[in-house]
Formats: C-alpha cells, structure tokens, sequence
C-alpha cells in the first residue's frame, strides 16, 4: 500500500506537517516495501487553492491513502474523489504514525476544515 | 480637470473610520452629484439619502461547467489555473466555484471543448436617486468569496451620472479595494488620530502610491492631544485636508441615519472645505502633469 504525509522537512526523522496543502514536502511511504522518497510540495506558494493544488499533486502519485493530522475540505473533496483515504494522525512522529497506521490504529478523518485562504487577499 | 468630472474614491485601512461618514457628505454638500457605495459585503451609504425608489440588477459571473463525457483528462486547464480551482482524478474533472476567479481561461485552453460557461447570480446593483443626487449601490451575496465583480459592474455604470462621484470603498487594501480606486481621479484616505489609526493609513498609503493615485488624508474623530496621525502625514509629506472633530452632536446625526451638512453649519462649512481642497488638489496635479 503507498501512502503519504505532509511533512515538516525531508527527512523520516522531521515531523508531520500541521496542515495538508501547506506543508513543505510530502513523504511517500511503501508499505510493503517500507521504501519512503519525498516530493516537494509545489502547491505551497499558491496565493488560494493550494489545498486543491496539493491534493492533485498526491493524487497523481497514485497513493492509496493519506495520514494527516487536518485537511481541508476541497483538498478531501479531490482525495476522496480519487478513492483516497485520509486518516487522521494524533502523533507528530512520522515513525509513530506509519507504524499506528500498518497497526490499522489509526481513524479516518472525518471532520474537514473550510480554506484558510480566500482569493489569496485576506 | 473640473470638478463636474472628477471621481474620489474613499478609502481607509479599517472599517468603522467614517468613509461613509466622508463619502455622504461629500456627496450630499457637492449639489448634483454621484455616491457609490463598493462596500458590498455591507452597504449602508443609502440608509443617510432614503431613497423614494431604486431599481435592482442582479449580476452575473460566469462559471465553468465541464461536460465529463467529452473530457478527456488531459488536464491542461488543471495546470493552467493559477488559483487551484480545477482538479482532475479517476471520478473526472472537479470544479471548485468559491476557488474560481471567472477568468474563462480553462475554456479556451481546454482542447476538447468540454467546458463551457454557466452564468451564476453573485448580487446586484441598486440604482437610485435622492434629490440630487444619484446613487449605485452594490450588495454581494452572502457566502461570495468576492465582491470583485460586482465593484466592476457598478463602476461600470458610473461614467453617465452626475458628476463628481463619490466612490465609498471596502475596508482594508485588497482586490475589492484595488477594484475600487481604479478608475478614480483622487484618492481620500481616511484616518482616526490614533496608533491604530496610523497603522491603517499606512496601509492604504502604500497602496495608493502602488496605484500612483494623487491622494490627500481626512482625520476623522479628532480629539485635542490626539496627534500621532499628524506627526505621522507630517513626516511624508502627506496633505492633511480636512479634520472633522469628535462630537457626541456628529455622533448622534449619524446614528440617526441623519446627513450632518444638511443639519449642523458647521459641519457644511468643513465639508464645503474639503471638497474645495480636494478640487484644487486635483487642479494642481493636473496642472504639474499637463
């Protein structure tokens, strides 16, 4: 199963990132193979959508399921409409959250958040 | 340039400075004149002329609507939108309407012809007259994220009234202001005496030296001792045009809904003032430009 996290910085020892569209980086994650690799987040400038920009970025990784700590509701919108699962991670740690995860001990999230950005002016 | 051509827009860093204050009594003390009020998430410009009667246009933007079945998924207007409106997965092409800026570049990139336009109802004009003066007012529907369009419409309506026109603005120095100012001659910057007050003039001087619009600054709810905006215009060099007292006499006009130059001399007199200012203000940068 491939995964993906927001992530602080690129490396497996940083943290998961506090919000989806707005993290630096994303770590892919290989289940079975336990290979990890990082892509930018080039969303993350974007002055509105960047949640909608970031979510077709992962989607377009062909990931099965996203594990974060929020996201936003047009990001679920995009993840969802592509059959990716998010779940919800309580642990900054992305070792933690990964093993949680294989564990099969982590929720889906269920509450979204509206956009943090408007129009990119407020 | 005359002052029966000239278009002011008001403005200022924060609401609840009195740029509807300035804006209709500039109006009501100009005789034959034009008050448009861009506030759209809040108009209130119309509440002081009571209005007999106004006429609605609803205004329209244009949305895309993408036709699965012709979509092909190659995704080029996904890359196109700068804002992140569009999306394409398994389930097709989604479109996010609150994201969409109405730009209409995804249908002409889009080489299938799967999108088209749908126009959508984001709020309406309100066109009406009090006396002498003629007003356009915008109201944005609740829950548009932008006003943007609306502000583009009414100002496109304001070229056949009387003038000068009085442009009341949005709060703060973003798209709707930006939208506000364009087309007008001078600018008015509204300001309180105080700290907070500065902070918001700086904010909408900046933006006003962006636009390389002539401007001059109104102190608004003045108190004795309060001179922190003074020494702040002071300092730049900025024109202060007209300081209008803090009283519970103003206070109390407004509250009513009640026009202060209509009721109170003096103030008339410093209306009178300010409008003569802001003529020879205009006088002179078209002079130094001509």
């Amino acid at each position: 199963m491939r995964i993906v996290m927001p992530v602080e910085q690129a490396s497996s020892r940083g943290s998961i990132g506090a919000s989806f569209g707005r993290s630096p980086f994303f770590l892919l994650y290989e289940t079975e193979t336990k290979e990890s690799s990082f892509i930018e987040n080039s969303a993350l400038a974007n002055p509105g959508g960047a949640g909608i920009k970031a979510a077709q970025l992962v989607v377009d990784q062909g990931v099965n399921a996203v594990l974060a700590p929020r996201c936003g509701e047009n990001a679920a919108k995009v993840l969802q409409g592509a059959g990716i699962e998010i779940y919800k991670t309580s642990s900054r740690s992305i070792e933690k959250s990964i093993h949680s995860f294989v564990q099969g001990r982590l929720p889906l999230l269920e509450e979204t958040h509206a956009g943090l950005s408007h129009h990119g002016a407020e | 340039m005359g002052l029966s051509e000239l278009k002011v827009a008001v403005l200022s860093g924060k609401g609840g400075t009195g740029k509807t204050f300035i804006t209709v009594n500039l109006a009501a003390v100009a005789g034959p004149s034009t008050y448009v009020d861009c506030d759209v998430e809040e108009p209130n410009g119309h509440l002081f002329f009571k209005p007999e009667y106004a006429t609605e246009e609803i205004v329209t933007v244009k949305m895309p609507v993408v036709d699965q079945r012709q979509c092909t998924g190659c995704r080029k207007c996904v890359d196109f939108c700068r804002f992140g409106a569009l999306a394409y997965s398994n389930s097709g092409l989604m479109i996010f309407a609150d994201i969409c800026h109405s730009c209409g570049g995804c249908m002409l990139i889009c080489p299938e012809g799967a999108l088209s336009e749908n126009e959508k109802p984001m709020g309406k004009v309100r066109k009406w007259v009090a006396e002498n003066v003629h007003g356009l007012s915008g109201i944005l529907n609740i829950g548009e994220p932008s006003g943007v369009p609306l502000i583009h419409e009414l100002l496109s309506d304001m070229n056949d009234r009387p003038h000068p026109v009085f442009i009341d603005c949005p709060p703060g120095s973003a798209c709707a202001v930006m939208e506000s100012i364009k087309e007008a001659d001078y600018c008015v910057l509204v300001s309180e005496p105080t700290l907070f007050g500065v902070h918001n003039l700086q904010i909408v001087w900046e933006l006003v030296r962006l636009f390389k619009k002539p401007f001059g600054v109104v102190l608004n709810k003045v108190l004795p001792g309060e001179a922190m905006a003074e020494s702040f215009c002071a300092e730049r060099g900025m024109h202060i045009l007209a300081r209008i007292p803090f009283t519970q006499h103003l206070g109390l006009l407004n509250s009513q809904g009640s026009i202060a130059v209509r009721e109170d001399e003096d103030t008339r007199a410093v209306f009178l003032d300010l409008l003569k200012a802001i003529s020879k203000e205009v006088h002179c940068e078209a002079t130094a430009h001509s």
